[in-house]
């Protein structure tokens, strides 16, 4: 008989594995299938390794620039077999720590790959991976609800496809044999962004290619044209407005043909292509066109609850729709399950995830671009603070930076807020509570923000919309 | 060891009550059980049973008093071999200078209080702050929800929060605002302090309309609990939900047939009564129930954060009473037997106007019917009376000169006019279930299926 439980969740990824201890929480009965790595992409092929990867790039920079703080650093190098090495040892110590998260909670970890046969009924089938101990294995599990927690995989675009060699994609640029001499990355999106800061770094000659008119096109104009700014002055060459026609590939080289630009169509040669194109949900294979799922351009529909149309068949995360990022998948599947439970929890307002890059300069936002604002004919106030004008900022030699924030005219509420620099992605969150809780200007004017810090320039940002900024 | 009385709550939403009557005196004995008081609420009165044995020993609220506070200690009854005098000395004195709810903790250990019985199995806790008199309570709301009521004009007391813990944010305000004024539910988890009574604010005060007349020409009256509580629920009524009314015919010669029909068959009792004997009203209830159920949509009842859909229809059913009103619910009408509603109407009439119904019969619904038919009025429009979301005025059935097949005939016709809370129920669903409803009406043989 097969075994049965409340909640099946597919995917272990950080949407599926906080989803199901939330649910363990709940007192639900809780299993989740994992086919390849506890933790999933995030943990293991994403966020958290390469932030493991642009931490060693920070140092070595600092390194190389030791003298502008006073200090001496000869013979500056590095070991790329060493870089990546500490970045694998950090996933595998968080995705130790998924599974021990798993066994507090008392979820069962089910082994394969998942294919949802009907509502309430789930067939686990062996998968290529090898089982972490304790998990249960293959065979057929009975659950009320089941979570479609799956995800996302990069997208291929037609002639540009990657080929594990020559043409990478995340997983491969997260683990180079050696630092390429030439790089040019296609897609300048949080993750395409990244890895060219990361190997421009370690002294490769990048050209990130973008086909909107703006890099980093979800943020606001004005954030992303700074940080372009200082990419280019970094030394990466950035084309926007382009396209990557064709990829000709030799034995350890590739030659692309660039449609677009500046200068019409040219030719590039490098040793190695990242394709940053996207990421697309992961929904094939699951069964779920057979029991009539409704799917969008690759991605399941849900409502605010993450209940698709088949009644008992939910999705969160990537494979639910954007924001493709590991805080939405988490909330949105807390909410799901607390749904579940009838604990009647608000769905997701989508203008309060934040979003951030960690290139260097890094960024961070939330809630509306300056565009976005008035497309909506909002009546706004802008206010702006640069680094320039920070005590912290210049004593950390970080003077390069800006603060924007967006405020609706006639109500003050704060409806977006926008950084660029060191830190930022640390700061952000400040912006975030203050939307959470609805404040208006007047309560962040309200708020003492300790001297010294970066995060003075949040509250020298919300005064200048106000015309009432006091250290410029 | 002396025990304070305490006022009762004998309903969630009650706050404040009449001390209608003492059954017992002072150095009365009393036993688990026995009647205390009669205590008057919004609509009924209701008997107050001692849940202690001991002897009254002092009574604190005399029999008449209006308006007092749910939890305020009314009478101390002291243990029987229990020195009287000290068990009085030691109690608050007659007629708390606080009329709000007295904290227990402030008295000396020596006075216990101990809650009127729990049988309603009520949060008292929650209502017992009753802090209606207090106009400094603490709204928690959020600065831009603040900011958003008023520019609107919305004093934000008055908004439900659907926020953490009940807060008021921004939503609320706008959901407020298209929705027209949204009074805090008077849940009683929901210790909010309660709006101020809801009258129109430009009606004119008491002595001025008072100097209309002639002194001596009029006498008054003053308001008991029901005239109060009709005046507040129907003013709110009108106010906050937006009313659209539908008007049908509905023939009911085969209705009166079939009552006929069933009336002539009921067997006759020992006293020569006939076991039952349907009315044309008793029909209604049925054929409104089944239309509800055959419509869902518009079985409903508007909240502010979502609709409820009821997967019964339960009827309020207008009971004249002297001095006013009341509405009990016939339960799950659509599963009941005509004979079944018939007599659970006759039971619920009998008790309305000796005013017995308990909270919980005249509470909920999701459609009423009030029918003035027996006056001889034909037609009328009634007022929604909240959580409904529809009622049913019916008038008399009247023989009318109607034309059938081009012929001119006559049939018995009886106009029925549905209120509709536009909120909840739009003009088509509304012209649906009343549709329905004159089906059944019309062909009462599909009741008994």
């Amino acid at each position: 008989m097969a075994e049965s439980f409340d909640i099946i969740i597919i995917g272990s990824g950080p949407g599926g594995y906080v989803t199901a201890i939330r649910a363990a929480q709940l007192g639900f009965k809780t299993a989740i299938v994992e086919r390849a790595y506890l933790g999933g992409v995030c943990l293991n092929w994403g966020c958290i390794p390469t932030k493991a990867l642009l931490r060693s790039a920070e140092i070595f920079h600092y390194m190389q620039h030791a003298t502008a703080y006073g200090l001496a650093a000869e013979k500056v190098s590095y070991d790329a077999a060493a870089v990546v090495k500490r970045s694998r040892g950090v996933s595998k110590r968080l995705n130790d720590g998924v599974g021990f998260l798993m066994k507090k909670n008392k979820v069962s970890v089910i082994w394969g790959e998942a294919m949802i046969d009907a509502p309430g009924k789930v067939t686990v089938k062996p998968g290529n991976a090898e089982a972490p101990k304790g998990a249960l294995g293959p065979g057929l599990y009975e659950a009320k609800h089941i979570i479609v927690a799956t995800g996302a995989q990069p997208r291929v675009l037609p002639g540009l496809e990657p080929d594990q060699r020559l043409v990478w994609t995340y997983f491969e640029a997260m683990v180079p044999e050696r630092m390429p001499k030439s790089l040019l990355v296609i897609g300048s999106g949080a993750i395409g962004i990244e890895f060219a800061s990361f190997y421009r770094t370690f002294g490769a000659e990048v050209t990130v290619i973008e086909v909107l008119p703006q890099i980093l096109p979800v943020e606001d104009s004005e954030i992303a044209g700074f940080a372009r700014k200082a990419f280019e002055k970094q030394g990466i060459k950035i084309l926007t407005g382009a396209t990557v026609t064709r990829l000709d590939k030799k034995t350890d080289s590739v030659t692309a043909t660039i449609d677009g630009g500046k200068g019409g169509t040219q030719t590039l040669t490098v040793d190695r292509v990242i394709s940053a194109v996207g990421v697309t949900g992961n929904v094939e294979n699951l069964g779920l066109e057979k029991l009539g799922v409704k799917i969008d351009r690759g991605i399941i529909s849900i409502d605010g609850y993450g209940r698709t149309n088949i009644r008992g068949i939910y999705a969160i995360g990537d494979v639910a729709g954007p924001p493709m990022l590991a805080h939405k998948a988490e909330h949105e599947g807390v909410v799901c399950v607390e749904a579940i439970k009838g604990l009647e929890p608000h769905s997701i307002d989508k203008l309060k995830i934040p979003g951030c890059t960690y290139c260097a300069p890094q960024i961070a936002s939330v809630g509306l671009t300056e565009a976005a604002a008035k497309e909506k004919k909002l009546d706004i106030r802008v206010g702006r603070f640069p680094f320039l004008g920070n005590g912290k900022a210049i004593a950390l030699g970080e003077d390069q930076g800006l603060v924007k924030v967006i405020f609706d005219k006639a109500t003050g509420q704060l409806v977006g807020a926008h950084m660029v620099g060191a830190e930022v992605t640390e700061l952000i969150q400040g912006y975030v509570v203050a939307m959470n809780l609805e404040t208006t200007e007047e309560e962040l004017m309200h708020t003492i923000f300790p001297h010294p810090t970066l995060s003075e320039m949040m509250k020298e940002a919300v005064l200048d919309a106000y015309g009432r900024v006091l250290n410029m | 060891m002396p025990i304070n009385i305490l006022m009762p709550a004998l309903s969630p939403t009650m706050e404040k009550g009449n001390l209608a009557k003492w059954l017992k005196k002072e150095g009365d004995k009393v036993k688990a059980g026995d009647i205390l008081a009669e205590i008057e609420t919004d609509k009924a009165t209701m008997e107050y049973e001692a849940i202690e044995e001991g002897v009254i020993a002092k009574i604190l609220v005399p029999e008449g008093t209006a308006d007092v506070a749910v939890n305020e200690p009314i009478a101390v009854l002291a243990a029987e071999d229990e020195d009287v005098k000290a068990a009085v000395a030691s109690a608050p004195a007659a007629k708390p200078s606080a009329p709000t709810a007295p904290a227990p903790a402030a008295k000396p250990a020596a006075v216990p209080t101990r809650s009127p019985p729990p049988s309603q199995s009520m949060p008292m806790p929650h209502i017992a702050p009753a802090p209606a008199t207090n106009g400094h309570s603490r709204i928690f709301a959020s600065p831009l929800a603040r900011r958003l009521a008023k520019a609107a004009g919305i004093d934000i007391v008055r908004v439900a929060g659907s926020g953490p813990h009940g807060r008021v944010v921004a939503r609320d305000v706008e959901a407020t605002k298209s929705g027209g004024t949204v009074l805090r539910a008077p849940a009683p988890q929901m210790p909010a302090p309660r709006p101020p009574a809801v009258t129109p604010v430009q009606a004119p005060a008491d002595d001025k309309i008072r100097a209309l007349f002639e002194p001596g020409s009029y006498e008054v009256v003053p308001h008991d609990n029901m005239r109060k509580i009709i005046a507040q629920r129907l003013v709110l009524a009108k106010q906050t939900i937006p009313h659209f009314y539908l008007t049908i015919s509905c023939t009911l010669d085969k209705l009166l047939s079939a009552r006929e029909d069933i009336n002539v068959t009921a067997p006759k009792g020992p006293d020569g009564k006939p076991a039952w004997k349907l009315s044309v009203n008793d029909f209604v209830i049925k054929a409104l129930a089944l239309a509800l159920i055959k419509v869902p949509e518009a079985n409903v009842t508007w909240t502010e954060t979502g609709m409820l859909k009821h997967k019964h229809a339960d009827i309020g059913v207008a009971v004249a009473i002297p001095g006013g009103l009341i509405t009990p619910v016939i339960r799950k009408a659509e599963t009941k037997s005509l004979i079944a509603i018939s007599a659970e109407m006759k039971d619920y009439a009998a008790r309305a106007r000796a005013r017995k119904l308990k909270p919980e019969e005249y509470q909920g619904g999701s459609s009423a019917i009030s029918n003035l038919g027996m006056y001889g009025i034909e037609e009328f429009a009634a007022v929604i009376n909240p959580p409904h979301a529809t009622i049913l005025a019916v008038g008399a059935g009247v023989e009318r000169a109607v034309v059938r097949d081009g012929k001119l005939a006559v049939a018995t016709q009886m106009k029925v006019t549905l209120s509709t809370d536009h909120r909840a129920v739009d003009g088509a669903l509304g012209a649906e279930l009343i549709g329905a409803f004159k089906t059944y009406v019309e062909s009462p043989t599909a009741m008994l299926v």
